[in-house]
């Protein structure tokens, strides 16, 4: 479990995260979402320990980051897989260097061991026959689906995903959000999702927090989420005639 | 590392060697030019070919021409890892990613620049010596004589360290260009050039301060 207490930023004049606390549960897929600029992947970034919050603390079961010498923050990074909104393969390496890379980093794994355990989750994740190609020769959605690889290669604890399904077709992000559900429950992780995709909130989000000019704006599950009557809420789920049409399906 | 040495250092090879031949054959021909009193010995064009490649071209010109070729090279790859998220992920994975990217860069292009410069100084005489004998401005035992005549063997050490403190310069500069990157494409491009007009003024005030302490 992360807890997330009273947690703000600025950057210069601007407030981008006001005393966000909150609690993103073991073995769900948590979601936090909110418009472009309230603050969803500065909070993502200061979960991980890339920004250091201004006030307020991130704890990592009971654990705090902030509080952590290096060599500890280090041990909890080791258990911290994150896949990002543009995968961040590392373009020199094929994709079996790639899912392989934190194994070479933090494990004793033989090159044996390690090369069964990158063929095992380039399998879990439906990328088969293509450990000698490069990033730049893979569409979007195998480099998210590499990334994911990548991101489960150590048996993280902690699965973090920025915008998983930006720029995929929906065929693919529909997959690639079952992807995220299935493995945070086969894994037992804490998964915490970055999105607006309300498709993919609809489908997989099961703990959602609503950011909203910096501030926590509500939290609660699928069903809430489409009961709710917070405006603002409501107005940025059901912004399009398609999900207003869903509400009335679901609802009705 | 290897690959490192392989990708800065090895991969210049062809650039210095055709600057080197060319450079050394007009020195040669320049000096030859310049050179017109009766009373000035024909070796002398070989004396000062060899000074003039060994001193100065060598490790200061062909330096900033390898700051153009590897230090765009290093700011553009460090800075596209930096738009792109990769170091972003590095230093989630708990790795110190300032050090993993940048520090086998400086230490290759240390080992590997030297022997760049060595190849550059016999390729820019070669140069020089085929000019003699093609053009016959010098005859070539003249430019040979030159080419011996009151040699220190401490003008290559110098050269060698120059080399060694300009590599450092070049891999540096351009790397921190790289690594503070912000924003997109358009960013990357601007870090890169940045990092050539940084390292190639950083060469100049290091060779006028290294010239100082080093030969004065």
């Amino acid at each position: 479990m992360i807890e997330v207490r009273s947690v703000s930023k600025r950057f210069g004049e601007v407030q981008v995260l006001r005393d966000i606390s909150t609690r993103f549960e073991k073995g769900v897929v948590n979601q936090v979402i909110g418009k472009s600029g309230s603050g969803k992947s500065v909070l993502a970034k200061c979960i991980v320990g890339l920004h250091r919050p201004d006030e307020g603390d991130v704890l990592y079961d009971g654990r705090s980051f902030l509080e952590m010498g290096l060599e500890a923050k280090r041990e909890v990074r080791k258990e911290i897989g994150m896949l990002f909104q543009s995968s961040a393969l590392f373009d020199s390496m094929s994709v079996m260097e790639n899912v392989m890379f934190p194994m070479r980093m933090f494990s004793d794994m033989k090159l044996d061991e390690m090369l069964e355990r990158a063929r095992f989750c380039l399998e879990r994740v439906q990328i088969i026959g293509k450990d000698h190609l490069f990033p730049a020769e893979l569409s979007g959605g195998m480099q998210k689906r590499v990334g994911i690889a990548r991101a489960i290669a150590m048996q993280p604890k902690y699965l973090f995903c920025d915008e998983p399904n930006s720029g995929l077709d929906p065929q693919t992000a529909i997959l690639i959000d079952n992807l995220i559900k299935e493995l945070t429950e086969e894994f037992n992780t804490t998964t915490i999702v970055i999105t607006h995709d309300m498709n993919s909130v609809i489908e997989t989000g099961q703990n959602i927090v609503f950011l909203h000019q910096g501030r926590k704006w509500w939290q609660g599950g699928r069903k809430e989420l489409l009961n709710s009557d917070n405006p603002e809420l409501n107005a940025f789920i059901f912004a399009s005639d398609m999900m207003r049409y869903a509400k009335r399906a679901m609802t009705s | 590392m290897v690959e490192e040495m392989d990708r800065l250092g090895v991969r210049s090879l062809g650039l210095v060697a055709l600057m080197s031949v060319f450079m050394g054959a007009v020195i040669t021909l320049q000096t030859s030019t310049n050179i017109d009193a009766a009373w000035i010995p024909k070796y002398v064009v070989g004396f000062t070919a060899r000074q003039s490649i060994i001193l100065e071209f060598s490790p200061t010109i062909i330096s900033l021409i390898l700051a153009g070729k590897v230090g765009s090279n290093i700011a553009a790859e460090i800075g596209t890892m930096r738009v792109n998220e990769q170091i972003d992920a590095l230093d989630i994975m708990g790795i110190n990613s300032a050090s993993y990217l940048i520090l086998p860069k400086i230490v290759a292009a240390m080992l590997i620049f030297p022997f760049l410069i060595v190849i550059s100084m016999f390729l820019g005489i070669f140069g020089g010596w085929v000019v003699s004998i093609l053009t016959g401005v010098v005859g070539p035992e003249d430019f040979i004589q030159g080419l011996q005549w009151d040699f220190d063997p401490y003008t290559v050490t110098y050269a060698l360290i120059k080399t060694v403190v300009f590599a450092f310069i070049i891999t540096s500069v351009s790397a921190y260009h790289g690594y503070f990157t912000k924003g997109g494409a358009l960013e990357v491009g601007r870090s890169s050039t940045t990092a050539v007009v940084f390292s190639s003024i950083v060469i100049l005030i290091a060779n006028y301060l290294l010239t100082q302490i080093l030969l004065i």
